[in-house]
């Protein structure tokens, strides 16, 4: 496999790593499982409460930095980068 | 001084910088209007993306929706962040190291097709024009409601200071008047927020106050379940509507959000690819200090208002207040007919609650809700009253609504007319067009949209809230399936983008059309629109995520059956795809 080829399956699987996480918090913790979350408390927060109100929102936030964090080490590590 | 005054004085101040800067930041080339040169910090870019994207919609009318509706307004905050990820990990990188101009010109290109770009840019253009003339509508009401003048001079005046600073400052200029109005919207969302949760809370962070304790020790969150379901009304903190509903709209604000051409034009005015994903980061940790703040904001501001009402316990005599006893801000909203009241039962006191009260109510010796009307739009506005503040708050909130609605309207302007001068004009009709003639047509044809949104702001058609939800799904269903399947599948080709679009953009509007009625005339409608009627429940505003489906898939089965894109074409994907030779600022440097 060529160095391309190498370098565009490693983003397509870190991709999916985030879009999966991305899935999780907001239409699982927030829609789908928020009524069984809601058991549990966060301070005065339920927790399914607070995952479709602030807790996705933090998520989406962390991911896209994190995101970029690791595809500047990738593109160093293939030499693609620019500059 | 008063308010009126003080609301002058603060937002001419505020227009005296955005026209100060425009002129500072004038667009010399047609690099500098349509992506300000690639020479903007992707921390300032994503300041800018914070207030391009955060309409009056998300300024003025989120927080009470989340009031009315708790629980079930997530969908709004969750669908008008997440498509930030889908944007940074998806398309802005790529785009930015396409390194062209427009969104019709990648996808033209892409898809070596003509058609396919007239395509483009006609969902372009359809999606940002009914999203523009929200805004100038809200420009309106603004005006006409802090600086008591008629609504059409507010479209007016606002149509004004676009003009000036859109037309002449393009893309540059636009960029550093949405940092200096982003910076007016935050500091005006988050200043009552503060001071409210402070009041109620003892804490000075929204986020941290609504889900704090009140002075009684009893969380906020359950005090507020608790005196809703007293009230009859639905608890705060539990879903109302359906779970599928709720998922679709989620993912339709979503894909829309990452699909919308004025956001993803931002993400080309960066220097560098990884620019583009950093930036995406920063413009949603601008959002972000908004969006958190929204959920506080409408949980309190509802709090306020129910205990504002209900002074003692629920049946009481004397547990509802009097009517001439209610605060001021009660009174001078009633006065703008947002705020309704009528004593069916005579007893001159208010009696607010919903209709799972109504059997109990009547041994109350209540006749009904009292509370006629409760518009939502109210409660961010309404909210520094409410809570007291001080002259100066109220008119900062004023200019704070009307930065969001200006910045959001030059961006959405900006993209129509790059869509008419670079890629109608340049691209397919006049391809000889000199630059200079280029950047007047842009002029030009973004002065006539100022124009055209303008005169339709000041008669809107009366589906304000119904063309918000059209421009998401076309924009979902259309736009992002395209930009998507171009970048990440190399087999992708002209006809079955084509046929994608359309099916997507054509299943999309027939179902929105089916409910609301053909280009929205209500009497057109085929069916009435509520849940019972909807195929399998799902309300047209969700329906953007299913035309987004259909698009994915009859694209791939017409490209499977047709032949592949030619060789050049495969390797301008491979190319887009790593970040190296993205190429550095343009112009004016």
């Amino acid at each position: 496999m060529d160095r391309a080829k190498e370098y565009w399956m490693a983003n397509i699987k870190l991709v999916i790593v985030c879009i999966a996480i991305w899935f999780v918090v907001s239409f699982g913790f927030g829609i789908l499982l928020a009524e069984p979350l809601n058991g549990i408390r966060l301070g005065g927060y339920k927790l399914g409460f607070w995952f479709a109100q602030q807790g996705s929102i933090f998520t989406f936030v962390a991911l896209i930095f994190f995101y970029a964090h690791r595809m500047n080490i990738l593109d160093r590590k293939f030499g693609v980068h620019e500059d | 001084m008063d308010l009126k005054t003080m609301t002058y004085i603060v937002v001419g101040l505020t227009f005296a910088v955005y026209i100060f800067i425009a002129i500072r930041a004038r667009a010399g080339s047609t690099a500098e209007f349509y992506v300000a040169g690639k020479g903007v910090h992707p921390v300032l870019n994503g300041m800018a993306t914070g207030a391009d994207w955060m309409s009056a919609a998300s300024f003025i009318s989120m927080a009470g929706l989340i009031a009315f509706n708790g629980f079930d307004a997530s969908v709004y905050l969750m669908g008008w962040t997440g498509g930030y990820v889908l944007l940074a990990m998806l398309l802005a990188p790529y785009l930015r190291k396409y390194g062209k101009f427009t969104v019709p010109e990648f996808i033209g290109d892409r898809f070596y097709s003509k058609s396919a770009r007239a395509v483009a840019i006609l969902c372009l253009i359809v999606a940002s024009l009914t999203y523009v003339i929200g805004q100038m509508k809200g420009v309106g009401v603004a005006f006409s409601r802090f600086l008591e003048v008629p609504f059409a001079t507010g479209v007016y005046v606002g149509m004004g200071i676009v003009f000036v600073y859109a037309v002449l400052g393009g893309m540059k200029g636009i960029t550093y008047t949405q940092i200096a109005q982003y910076c007016v919207l935050i500091f005006a969302y988050t200043v009552p927020a503060v001071f409210i949760s402070l009041q109620l809370t003892g804490n000075p962070i929204p986020q941290l106050g609504l889900g704090g304790n009140m002075s009684d020790g009893v969380a906020l969150l359950d005090k507020l379940d608790q005196i809703c379901v007293d009230l009859g009304f639905a608890a705060y903190t539990e879903q109302k509507g359906s779970t599928l509903n709720m998922f679709l709209l989620t993912m339709s604000l979503m894909i829309g959000t990452a699909g919308l051409p004025h956001v993803i034009t931002r993400f080309f005015t960066v220097p560098k690819v990884r620019d583009a994903r950093s930036s995406a980061g920063w413009a949603l940790v601008f959002i972000a200090i908004l969006y958190t703040t929204a959920p506080g904001v409408g949980a309190m501001a509802r709090l306020n208002l129910m205990e504002t009402i209900q002074t003692g316990p629920v049946g009481a005599v004397d547990g509802n207040i009097k009517y001439d006893e209610a605060p001021a801000w009660f009174t001078n909203w009633e006065k703008t007919g947002l705020l309704a009241y009528e004593d069916k039962n005579a007893d001159g006191r208010i009696q607010y609650y919903g209709s799972g009260l109504d059997a109990q109510a009547a041994t109350f010796g209540w006749a009904g809700n009292e509370m006629t009307k409760v518009d939502r739009d109210i409660m961010v506005l309404a909210n520094p009253e409410i809570a007291k503040l001080p002259n100066w708050v109220i008119a900062l909130v004023a200019a704070g609504g009307i930065a969001a609605a200006l910045s959001t309207a030059a961006g959405l302007l900006l993209a129509i007319a790059s869509a008419v001068s670079h890629d109608l004009l340049k691209g397919i009709l006049m391809p000889g067009i000199s630059e200079k003639s280029e950047l007047m047509a842009s002029r030009v044809a973004m002065a006539g949209a100022i124009v055209v949104a303008g005169l339709l702001g000041l008669d809107p058609p009366g589906f304000a809230a119904q063309t918000v939800a059209l421009a998401f799904g076309l924009a979902a269903s259309s736009i992002f399936p395209a930009l998507m399947m171009g970048i990440f599948n190399k087999r992708m080709n002209n006809a079955g983008a084509i046929a994608g679009m359309l099916a997507g953009l054509l299943s999309t509007l027939v179902y929105i059309f089916w409910f609301k009625g053909w280009l929205f005339f209500k009497s057109t409608a085929m069916a009435p629109d509520t849940p019972e009627h909807w195929m399998l429940g799902i309300s047209p505003g969700s329906f953007g995520a299913v035309g987004a489906l259909i698009n994915f898939t009859v694209a791939y089965v017409v490209s499977k059956m047709t032949s592949p894109p030619p060789e050049s074409i495969q390797h301008l994907v491979e190319d887009i795809r790593v970040p190296s030779g993205s190429g550095g600022p343009v112009g004016g440097h």
